[in-house]
């Protein structure tokens, strides 16, 4: 009777223990990762271009290899420093904190963690100099395709006053902006740029006003960056103006005055880091989106009908940017240099 | 140089920015003035700001290019229904169960925040999408005003609408037995109710009709400012508007003077920026709030706030 006793036990615990381990087996082979966002998924700008690059990725890879989840509308730093923890005890191989205002609190979660790989952007800074090995940095060369759609803003204009609306003045933003009064000016240095930085990434009603603040001083063709621009989308489309986007392709939201976005595929950052987490060998390294990488594209709005010269203007220019005959360098000032290759 | 800053068009966009502030200060007016503070306004905008939007987007027409007016006129009902039921809820909370009207407010913010996220989510999957709101309209002779016409009778409805209720209040607030009545119950809520004034059903009243106008007020913001949704769209107005209703000191032209100097401010800021004047961009955005402070600390000397602000009543104590 004992012996039955035991062997019930014995091919219990087997037929419990057996399902687990393989469970646990097929866990390990897929790659899972987690992602804090600091606004919606959907927002048609920064933190949908990162879900819609992971859920590329998972495409590619396949549900069964690649499982991601998220958690998004984390405008609050601690609420997101919390969810970053308590992914990276969950045992999440790769945590991406997408938002630079995300970074000091990632410099103090990552060593806690040190076989799991993190990364978080836009930055370069991946935190060597504090020893940290574990982390990843990626951003967005944002001023590239900012200076294609510049040139062709400026080959747009009819008033000649165009309008940039920014939410705070630093980082990828900041870059944006530059870029794009740059290519304007480069086209055409007689055009007014007018520039608002709202001090708000969230504030719909006033990016409307900054917008509507240009179109009353004769702005005809406007762009802006961050979430809150479709409130000044909305002034542009009401008043007839042209409109260029950045971050997401925004041509739903005004199919009549979205002349181009620039659009980020963060996949060419996440590829790289991934290869790295699946091989074991988390490196730590930065990684830029480009308009020679594919990281940057500049998707034109197919229900807009672009003048063909404008359109090979743009076209033109980013050829010279991918072909490093047009590059960009920030100087100690902040001030973004337009670098042109000599001729010959 | 200041005729390059403060245009017409500045002024006018002041006008329009104060709309939410005064749609939502104004109800809020009502429900202090009966001794209830409700703090949850900001939550209340939200549930209006996407309900209106979403009946608006439902009811018109596919391809329309243009506005229609039975979708708007159903997003207006649709933010009033939503504030009602809201207000209702709110008035529930603190004057039948006479909770703590400060933090039961936050509970009501972070509902509106939560759900009209959710909604948003399962509606549109967080998509953000454009309707077409309300058009401008022209009043007859005095649009063609010289600078005047601009600034006040080139605005849409939901402008026109929440600056007539200035008066309307005012007139309700001290001309009308049921402005009395709110007064007494914000008062001495004891002796109104010795008076034979029903305190909870005066309560009721103001708390959900501050339920409505916050809601309205989110509406101001979606389909007629923006034309848009997004999570947490608001941005704290809702609070900003608890704090105008300080500073206009329970009243209504009080408060219309604070959201007017606070949306100027703002508007004209914009304008210093969009003029490249060489002010640091986090003076100029600072600068609504800071004079908005300032005035305050000055209107605080004639304050006579309602002496039963955020005290329950229950009879016979």
């Amino acid at each position: 009777m004992k012996k039955l006793a035991l062997l019930v036990t014995v091919v219990l615990v087997v037929a419990i223990a057996v399902p687990a381990f393989t469970s646990a087996a097929q866990t390990q082979e897929k790659l899972r990762v987690a992602v804090v966002t600091p606004s919606t998924k959907s927002d048609l700008a920064f933190s949908q271009s990162i879900i819609d690059a992971l859920l590329a990725i998972q495409e590619e890879r396949g549900e069964e290899n690649f499982e991601f989840v998220f958690s998004e509308n984390m405008f609050v730093v601690e609420d997101a420093a919390t969810a970053l923890r308590d992914y990276a005890s969950a045992g999440y191989d790769l945590v991406i904190a997408h938002g630079s205002q995300y970074g000091s609190s990632l410099s103090d979660i990552a060593p806690d963690f040190p076989d799991t790989a993190f990364a978080w952007g836009t930055t370069v800074d991946t935190f060597q100099d504090q020893g940290i090995t574990n982390v990843y940095a990626y951003e967005a060369r944002s001023e590239e395709g900012a200076f294609v759609m510049g040139v062709m803003a400026a080959l747009l204009t009819e008033s000649k006053v165009i309008g940039i609306v920014g939410p705070i003045e630093t980082g990828d933003a900041k870059l944006y902006v530059d870029g794009f009064k740059a290519g304007v000016l480069w086209q055409d240095e007689e055009i007014e740029v007018l520039v608002n930085y709202i001090q708000s990434f969230s504030d719909l009603a006033l990016a409307a006003a900054a917008a509507e603040a240009m179109l009353a001083e004769g702005a005809d063709v406007l762009s802006g960056t961050a979430q809150m621009v479709p409130g000044a989308v909305n002034k542009v489309k009401e008043a007839g103006g042209l409109w260029f986007a950045t971050q997401s392709n925004q041509s739903t939201l005004a199919p009549d005055n979205v002349v181009a976005s620039q659009v980020y595929d963060w996949t060419y950052a996440l590829n790289p880091i991934i290869e790295d987490v699946l091989a074991g060998e988390i490196m730590g390294e930065a990684y830029s989106l480009t308009l020679e990488n594919g990281g940057l594209r500049i998707e034109f709005n197919e229900d807009f009908e672009l003048d063909e010269d404008v359109k090979a203007a743009g076209e033109e220019v980013m050829q010279a940017i991918i072909d490093g005959d047009i590059s960009f360098e920030v100087d100690e000032d902040g001030t973004l240099l337009v670098i042109e290759a000599e001729a010959g | 140089m200041i005729d390059d800053l403060i245009t017409a068009s500045v002024l006018a966009s002041g006008i329009r920015l104060a709309t939410p502030y005064l749609y939502a200060a104004i109800g809020e007016t009502f429900g202090q003035r009966s001794g209830v503070l409700n703090l949850g306004v900001e939550g209340v905008m939200l549930m209006g700001a996407f309900t209106s939007l979403w009946a608006v987007y439902e009811i018109t027409p596919a391809g329309a290019t243009s506005y229609y007016g039975p979708a708007l006129l159903a997003g207006v009902l649709v933010a009033l229904l939503v504030g009602l039921v809201m207000g209702l809820a709110t008035a529930v909370i603190n004057v039948t169960l006479q909770a703590q009207q400060g933090i039961s407010g936050i509970g009501i913010y972070l509902f509106g925040l939560g759900m009209s996220d959710l909604l948003f989510q399962k509606v549109f999957r967080g998509e953000v999408i454009t309707v077409n709101g309300f058009p401008k309209v022209n009043i007859p002779v005095l649009s063609d005003l010289p600078v005047l016409g601009e600034i006040f009778f080139r605005q849409n409805l939901l402008v026109y609408l929440a600056f007539a209720l200035v008066p309307v209040t005012w007139f309700v607030l001290n001309k009308t037995t049921l402005g009395l009545n709110i007064r007494a119950v914000g008062q001495n809520p004891e002796a109104a109710d010795a008076m034979g004034i029903s305190v909870t059903r005066v309560r009721y009243f103001t708390v959900t009709l501050g339920g409505m106008l916050a809601s309205l007020a989110g509406a101001s913001l979606s389909i007629s400012l923006v034309n848009v949704f997004q999570q947490n769209m608001t941005a704290g107005q809702g609070f900003i508007a608890v704090a105008l209703v300080y500073f206009g000191a329970w009243r209504a032209r009080g408060v219309m003077f604070g959201a007017l100097l606070f949306s100027l401010v703002n508007a004209l800021q914009l304008q210093v920026r969009t003029k490249g004047i060489d002010v640091p961009d986090e003076y100029a955005s600072m600068a609504p709030y800071l004079l908005t402070i300032i005035a305050l600390i000055f209107a605080s000397r004639r304050i006579d706030q309602p002496a039963a602000l955020t005290k329950p009543f229950e009879r016979g104590e």
